[in-house]
């Protein structure tokens, strides 16, 4: 019987909606909360809840983590530890694979208590994997699971705190904390989204005309947030937000994969790119080869017109 | 300050990238090129040592003896060094046995700091680098868009799902630079044609270490499942009305 582990990652005092999937979706899993003063998240999730609590954790970096639940894995038996896809899971999972001599397969959609599914190569090919090693480690695909139904008393635990030497050299200056600009996109019926191929930062200008005319919010894409032409409050994909409007329009996105599992869960996707290869296009309900200078402010003239 | 870049030679995106049927692995036999993301780390290591002055900046891969060629981008960028372990043993090495093998070449190179482009451009898991980190037993710090370094430690702004954090270190570290972190340079004639020049060196499994455990496996593919219908028109002048025919027809406007 597979005894298995689940990180719940946790920010500003919830657990990530990610890991509370991860959970529901094995049955028996068990969780593990590392952190400082995270012990009230442990409740009502039904089932065995490990807390490592300390202010050594306190700061979301990946080495401390290894080492709690390496031990943790060890002393309890736990032959699968299970991830929802992070920037800190992933580096988790990977010094904890190491750490271990465990494998580790990412990219997950589905387990069934021995193998996974893992579409790869831009989603070309599905891929059924599997262990050979004595634990499993994996890691869920961003937005791969529901939150499902997790209720009930948890047994909450105690797992104790030993670090290794190199676990604390890298130490936090100043963490994140969610800034909030505007109308969030999570909630938007329409989006229209901004990439690279807007050629300059002033161009957003064209996807926020098109996002009024539509009655929606515009999104970007890590690129161009990362090249400060727009906020990282608005970034969707891997390390930003996952949308599932009624309409997506991408304007000059390629559709990289890490963009791609933020929004493929679209109702409908409209592209606009000028590279007839960009990956977007197999996805797209509907993709247009062509100059999105040309072609959106036009598009904004007649959806108004045919709203007024 | 010695830095040490790890790059993959990946199969050309051009021509194209699928498993090979009978290994289920991926299809390397075409023409190899190092992965986008890691000119990236290659181009953080040059402006590294150009700003302190002095310094040395070393590739490190692993992979097939042909991924050599694939290095020669990296030093006729300006890197100073090539270093590729290759061996057979290593074939279908997964996160362990490529960690473990990387590892075994950074101990031989002893860098001040370890560099990795944000992904590989084959669809990896992108997070190498905390495996790696994690055998040299130095602190890592991923997703870096800023980068700093200061006397024996570094700061680096990571972007997470949450926004920003800056993460200081001491040095020796490893770090994953994303491509928001510079332009990386075009080689010039001149560093082209002297790249075939600059030390290359391979050292087998055994120089390392020997080859790793492999701890995954590939029990079967399958091709993906059917997507709706997607439609694509090339503009001929009226792609704005066929959109708006098209936001109709679905009801969105």
């Amino acid at each position: 019987m597979a005894k298995t582990l689940v990180f719940l990652e946790h920010h500003e005092g919830a657990v990530q909606k990610g890991a509370l999937g991860v959970l529901a979706k094995v049955p028996d899993a068990h969780g593990a909360l590392v952190g400082s003063g995270v012990r009230a998240l442990a409740n009502g999730l039904g089932t065995t809840v490990w807390v490592i609590d300390d202010d050594s954790l306190a700061a979301p970096l990946p080495q401390p983590r290894v080492d709690v639940l390496a031990k943790l894995v060890r002393d309890e038996g736990y032959d699968t530890v299970l991830f929802a896809q992070s920037v800190l899971a992933a580096d988790v999972a990977a010094g904890l694979a190491a750490r271990l001599e465990a494998g580790l397969n990412w990219g997950l959609v589905d387990f069934d208590g021995e193998n996974g599914r893992a579409p790869a190569l831009q989603d070309t090919v599905v891929v059924d994997v599997g262990w050979t090693s004595d634990v499993r480690i994996g890691i869920f695909r961003a937005g791969a699971l529901d939150a499902g139904e997790l209720g009930g008393p948890s047994d909450v635990r105690d797992a104790a705190v030993e670090l290794e030497s190199f676990s604390s050299l890298a130490t936090m200056v100043e963490q994140a904390h969610a800034e909030q600009q505007g109308p969030s996109i999570e909630e938007a019926d329409v989006i229209v989204a901004g990439g690279r191929g807007l050629g300059q930062p002033e161009n957003f200008s064209l996807a926020e005309e098109l996002a009024k005319a539509l009655g929606g919010a515009v999104a970007a894409t890590r690129a161009v947030v990362d090249a400060g032409w727009y906020p990282y409050s608005a970034q969707v994909g891997q390390t930003g937000k996952t949308v599932a409007p009624k309409l997506y329009v991408a304007l000059g996105i390629s559709g990289a994969i890490q963009h791609k599992v933020g929004m493929q869960g679209s109702n409908v996707i409209v592209a606009i790119n000028k590279d007839p290869n960009a990956p977007i296009f197999e996805f797209a309900d509907l993709g247009v080869v062509g100059d999105l200078h040309e072609i959106v402010p036009k598009l904004t003239e007649l959806v108004r017109a045919r709203r007024s | 300050m010695k830095i040490a870049v790890c790059v993959k030679a990946v199969p050309d995106a051009a021509a194209g990238r699928r498993l090979d049927p009978t290994t289920n692995r991926l299809d390397r036999s075409g023409e190899l090129a190092i992965s986008d993301f890691d000119t990236y780390a290659v181009e953080e290591a040059l402006k590294l040592k150009e700003s302190a002055g002095d310094g040395e900046v070393v590739v490190v891969s692993m992979g097939p003896a042909r991924a050599l060629d694939a290095l020669r981008k990296a030093l006729a960028m300006g890197a100073d060094r090539a270093v590729l372990v290759t061996d057979s043993a290593l074939e279908g090495s997964d996160l362990l046995g490529t960690s473990k093998a990387l590892a075994g070449a950074l101990e031989r190179e002893g860098a001040d700091l370890v560099l990795f482009g944000q992904q590989s451009a084959d669809g990896g898991g992108a997070c190498l680098w905390a495996a790696v980190a994690e055998r040299l037993r130095r602190p890592v710090i991923s997703q870096v868009s800023e980068l700093t370094v200061e006397g024996s430690s570094l700061t680096g702004k990571r972007q997470t799902e949450f926004g920003y954090d800056t993460i200081r270190s001491e040095l020796p570290a490893v770090v994953a630079v994303s491509d928001a972190i510079n332009s990386p340079r075009y080689p010039s004639l001149k560093g082209i044609m002297g790249a075939k020049k600059k030390p290359q060196e391979t050292f087998s499994a055994a120089d390392v270490g020997g080859a790793g455990p492999v701890g995954t496996t590939v029990v079967a593919t399958s091709p993906p499942p059917p997507r709706g219908e997607a439609r694509k028109v090339e503009d001929d002048g009226s792609a704005a009305e066929k959109i708006v025919e098209f936001l109709a027809e679905k009801r969105l406007i």
